[in-house]
């Protein structure tokens, strides 16, 4: 893959291809691989020197000779980034991130590099307020076809009827359960966090990550999972405290301790989901019947893009049903676009874990951009990582 | 090397010429030259430290009294709330404070013996092989070292291999006790090398001279040997403990993040919440506490090796 990956940092090639190949199998976080590495840090750095070289522009047809982008770990397939680079010649540089938050960092301090990112729906709207990512211009995207977009995971990627980015793929966070260890059979929040203080003891992992694990705490008591009233809070802060004790471990790096057999139970993200259970077929995925989260994954240009014709031209490109199928086969999300669904393997568009039940994706909910940026719950998670 | 023996030749080769005025001048360009060389010399470090340590330091200090903007990240301000916010991180403090002096004493317990062996027992013709196999370790990534420790404690590893034996269901991942062994790992050849090195100036005949007098060899480690290694000791106790004023690798992979130290809380506050002004104050309260524990070190270091000067690092 990248280049940028291994340079300016202090481990040998052969070390990292490992570490990256461990990735490939989708065995760790994007928050936890970067933040333990700092390679957020060294790409956006890299990315900056070429930042220094901006392309010159003659016009749309010029789109230079390489570009960069901003995604998560594991969510492409490399092979679209060589044939994107055998049909324009331009090489892209993929930077992969731990966090939106970092992502958001990077940007708002400026010279970031991109040309195009991945960020999730909710931090859309925070990047259009603060103006650091531009109005889509669609007579580029001909290959994007918003009345093949299933409307539901596409809204919060339209601000004010102006298109700031167009999705990549839809997911949901639920929980992964090895059947083996606990037989019990579990279909709500209410048993996930129940079985992690009894059966579950010392084999229970939660995310990292304030967002869902403050969120899936609150859907015990059946609150709203982006809640940010203080005595709904104050329930969520007192389970979660109770909790602590019992658990494996707080982290989203989670598939190396299921797949090992070290944790049972753990909060699980679709792709992650989808990948330990074909590999370990006693592994389930399960959405809580309260609720939880369902999120998107959209694509957009940073304003301040180095070389924004060639991001406009991999994202065009990245838009054609005929790439994108393989990049759902790739990482295993499910798609937004219908006409990328009727490519798809019956055997995927029938996995449940992909593409659950409309009963169980009722009552999920999007993450909101206030959950996200709300002090107090990051008050609370540090609050419950120090207890 | 010394200032005195350059400036003694730089007189004599002076005085050489002639005792006139021209000699004189001569001599001060010569003394100008040096200064100038000197400084040459200096710049590049000076530089370094200016740029990386110096301005980030005071940029750190101004980010700590300024607010944390709607969106995350720093709006200037004049505040110290900050500061008055920091018992919310108490807990990370007090784990920090725990864990420091312990992981460095177990350092020191698992490195003194290797270091003593090394500087003392040791045939000659092995001790430069055993120095090297002590360092190369450090010569691969912290991180890749500690995921590996990872799969070692998991439940492929060491537990699978018990499993054979009968004893099932053994954790060793995520518990204290896999921290405890991780910082050691890390961090024991900062505590052998020091160790070495004070023991290896050791002056052989004291040793003698003590038995000769009729100390026990238990008398003469504790009163002579262990006594003159004491600015070793203190050297590699500081620099571990130090380091693990800043830790957060180790607990969080081998600790599985259950426990919280202060490295933990700046890699939230600023990658997660990013509330920079929060976590600069952190971030400068952690450098003050380390500077104390460095003073306090040299101190006892100073007092116990009979008032000998020590330079920690």
């Amino acid at each position: 893959m990248s280049k940028s990956y291994r340079d300016g940092l202090p481990i040998s090639p052969e070390k990292f291809v490992d570490q990256l190949m461990r990735l490939k199998r989708g065995s760790i976080s994007r928050r936890d691989f970067l933040g333990l590495t700092g390679l957020g840090v060294a790409t956006a750095v890299m990315a900056r020197e070429l930042g220094i070289m901006p392309t010159p522009a003659f016009g749309a047809e010029n789109l230079g000779d390489r570009m960069s982008i901003a995604t998560w770990p594991n969510y492409h397939d490399p092979q679209t980034f060589e044939n994107f680079k055998a049909e324009t010649g331009v090489a892209v540089e993929v930077n992969v991130f731990g966090s939106n938050e970092e992502m958001l960092a990077k940007l708002q301090a400026g010279g970031s590099g991109w040309s195009l990112f991945v960020p999730t729906n909710y931090t859309i709207s925070t990047y259009k307020k603060l103006g650091i990512i531009e109005p889509l211009d669609m007579a580029k995207l001909g290959n994007f076809d918003g009345s093949k977009e299933d409307a539901r995971f596409t809204a919060e990627g339209t601000i004010d009827g102006t298109i700031y980015a167009v999705p990549k793929n839809w997911g949901t966070t639920g929980f992964a359960v090895n059947t083996k260890k606990l037989a019990k059979p579990m279909s709500s929040w209410k048993e996930f966090w129940d079985t992690a203080m009894a059966e579950g003891d010392g084999r229970t992992m939660v995310h990292d990550y304030q967002l869902t694990t403050i969120g899936n705490a609150l859907k015990y008591h059946g609150y709203s999972f982006n809640s940010l009233k203080q005595d709904e809070l104050a329930k969520a802060e007192e389970l979660l405290l109770k909790v602590k004790p019992h658990l494996f471990a707080v982290s989203s790096d989670y598939q190396p301790s299921m797949r090992s057999g070290d944790a049972w139970m753990t909060m699980c993200w679709t792709n992650d989901g989808a990948q330990l259970h074909r590999d370990i077929p006693e592994i389930a995925y399960v959405l809580g019947k309260e609720g939880g989260e369902i999120w998107t994954d959209f694509y957009a240009i940073p304003k301040d893009a180095p070389n924004k014709p060639a991001g406009y031209a991999l994202l065009n490109y990245l838009m054609n049903p005929k790439v994108a199928v393989k990049e759902h086969l790739a990482n295993g999300a499910p798609s937004t676009d219908a006409r990328v669904n009727a490519l798809l393997p019956k055997e995927v568009l029938e996995n449940p874990i992909l593409y659950p039940a409309a009963e169980l994706l009722k009552p999920l909910e999007f993450g909101a951009a206030a959950t996200l940026t709300d002090p107090g719950r990051a008050e609370l998670m540090a609050r419950f990582k120090a207890a | 090397m010394s200032q005195g023996t350059n400036s003694g030749q730089v007189l004599t080769a002076g005085g050489q010429r002639s005792a006139g005025a021209e000699a004189a001048f001569s001599m001060r360009g010569r003394f100008l030259r040096k200064n100038l060389l000197t400084a040459l010399l200096l710049a590049p470090a000076t530089l370094w430290l200016v740029v990386f340590l110096v301005l980030p330091f005071v940029a750190i200090a101004v980010f700590s009294v300024g607010e944390r903007a709607p969106e995350g990240g720093y709006q200037a301000a004049f505040t110290f709330a900050q500061y008055a916010n920091l018992p919310a991180r108490a807990t990370a403090f007090w784990n920090t404070m725990m864990l420091a002096p312990v992981g460095a004493l177990a350092c020191l317990l698992v490195g003194y013996p290797v270091a003593y062996y090394l500087a003392l027992r040791a045939p000659q013709r092995w001790r430069l092989i055993l120095l090297a196999l002590i360092v190369i370790p450090f010569w691969t990534s912290l991180l890749m070292r500690t995921y590996a420790w990872m799969y070692i404690l998991g439940g492929r590893g060491i537990p699978a291999l018990l499993a054979y034996i009968g004893i099932e269901d053994l954790r060793l991942i995520n518990t204290p006790g896999a921290v405890l062994l991780g910082i050691v790992y890390g961090y024991l050849p900062l505590m052998i090398l020091p160790i070495y090195v004070s023991l290896e100036r050791l002056d052989r005949r004291l040793l003698e001279a003590s038995a000769d007098l009729g100390a026990t060899p238990l008398s003469t480690f504790l009163g002579v040997t262990l006594r003159l290694s004491l600015p070793g000791v203190m050297t590699g106790f500081s620099l571990v403990m130090i380091l693990l004023l800043g830790e957060y690798l180790i607990p969080t992979l081998l600790g599985g993040g259950k426990v919280f130290f202060i490295g933990n809380a700046l890699v939230d506050l600023f990658l997660q919440s990013r509330n920079w002004p929060f976590g600069s104050a952190i971030a400068i309260t952690l450098v003050l506490v380390s500077v104390v524990v460095l003073i306090i070190a040299n101190r006892i270091s100073t007092r116990l090796s009979g008032a000998r000067r020590v330079d920690l690092i």
